[in-house]
């Protein structure tokens, strides 16, 4: 499941060559910005089913934070 | 959860109308360097808009033009028109009703019913749901639904997180009494615990226009505005239209047990590429059913839905019968999805003033 987030998010970032590491701040990523974010939010709903909703979502910073915060929600 | 169906009325003619000033975003700096520019006109699909800029057009002006054009081909004569509902957040004066002032210079009957409702996005699927109750006992015959919105002046030019997106626009729809006409089929709803993801905060009752209101200040780097200006949580507002605009297409469908098959178009609200074509995927329909003109307008707010039926559907619109679906959602927040059918579509060729 991991690998395949990963991947996700690459593609989201719209950056294959990336290395994203998870405990990267995905927000420190040169490619980040807000349209990025609605990318990655539209990607976690056509992947997880899920929304993470604004208040929540300010409050994750790194990947690995993002990653189980999807667990959590999608169990 | 609200459904209504709506026997004996029809709309009969549709007709929109924009400002002629083109803003256009390749051009914006506002955006940064080319390559973000290019980002986000990929990203939000709204490549330019057509605004009042500083010309003084108020949203009634670009619906009476849309709606004089409307009455003429429709040959429908004044005296005849009994209902006038204006929908915006854009009227002339905080008092009288723009409603009332549309009724007047369009030279209508003293005998018209004519009131305004105060919505945006979801605004033309509310403002027609209303109109066909008042008309579907018959005592009102033909009636103009006024939509529209000059949603640009309320944008600070320096903020990249609503200027770019917006566009002006005004419109007209002619909805009339026939008896045994199967109507039309709506699903509305409201989440007003988040009123604020689209707000202008000072101007009105709870907090009185005052000096403090034009103060600019900088909520996040690129985004400048005073409080008589719009603020928009977009991540909370996209959050909203790809879950709640899905449900309420798919409600209304399985509530009537309509045949997705028979639906010719999809008119969404016009809000972004990004947030519409996830709608569509959603809802698993062709891209062949789902007409975009925000590429060319924007979001124009209230008058998405009939502006992209003129400037996008007009020609095969006027031949034939066809089933539409209509989705509106946003400020509010508020949402509303209806379902009509037309035949031989009276609709004028788009206007521009």
């Amino acid at each position: 499941m991991k690998n395949r987030f990963i991947e996700l998010l690459k593609e989201a970032l719209e950056n294959d060559e990336l290395e994203i590491n998870m405990s990267d701040n995905f927000r420190d990523y040169d490619e980040w910005d807000s349209l990025t974010l609605l990318t990655v939010i539209a990607m976690i709903d056509e992947e997880y089913d899920i929304v993470i909703e604004g208040d929540r979502f300010d409050k994750l910073l790194t990947v690995e934070d993002l990653f189980e915060e999807i667990k959590k929600k999608t169990n | 959860m609200a459904f209504q169906e709506i026997k004996n009325v029809k709309i009969v003619g549709i007709s929109a109308c924009v400002p002629k000033h083109i803003k256009d975003n390749r051009d914006l700096t506002l955006l940064g360097s080319q390559d973000e520019i290019n980002k986000f006109i990929d990203t939000t699909g709204i490549a330019q808009r057509h605004t009042v800029d500083d010309q003084n057009i108020c949203t009634s002006d670009l619906c009476y033009e849309a709606a004089e054009k409307l009455i003429n081909e429709l040959n429908w004569s004044k005296e005849e028109i009994d209902c006038l509902i204006f929908v915006s957040q854009t009227p002339d004066y905080i008092l009288p009703a723009t409603s009332c002032i549309l009724q007047g210079r369009l030279g209508l009957s003293t005998e018209c019913f004519a009131m305004d409702i105060s919505l945006g996005c979801s605004g033309w699927v509310y403002g027609l749901s209303t109109m066909a109750s008042l008309l579907s006992t018959g005592n009102m015959k033909k009636a103009l639904l006024l939509v529209g919105d000059t949603v640009t002046v309320t944008k600070s030019k320096d903020d990249k997180s609503t200027y770019p997106l917006f566009g002006d626009a005004g419109t007209a729809t002619a909805v009339v009494y026939e008896s045994g006409n199967e109507g039309m089929k709506f699903n509305t709803g409201t989440d007003g615990n988040k009123y604020d993801s689209i707000i202008i905060r000072d101007g009105g009752f709870r907090n009185f226009f005052s000096k403090e209101s034009l103060e600019v200040k900088e909520h996040e780097p690129g985004i400048f505005r005073n409080n008589l200006q719009s603020f928009l949580h977009g991540q909370n507002v996209f959050i909203f239209g790809i879950t709640r605009a899905p449900k309420s297409i798919r409600s209304l469908i399985d509530k009537y047990k309509i045949d997705q098959e028979e639906i010719d178009y999809y008119v969404f609200h016009q809000a972004n590429l990004l947030m519409n074509e996830k709608i569509r995927k959603k809802i698993k329909v062709e891209s062949e059913k789902v007409p975009y003109s925000l590429d060319e307008f924007g979001n124009t707010s209230s008058a998405s839905i009939p502006l992209t039926m003129v400037a996008r559907l007009r020609e095969k619109l006027r031949n034939g019968n066809h089933k539409i679906l209509g989705c509106g959602f946003g400020v509010g927040l508020s949402w509303g999805t209806v379902v009509f059918n037309t035949k031989d579509l009276v609709c004028p060729e788009l206007i521009e003033i």
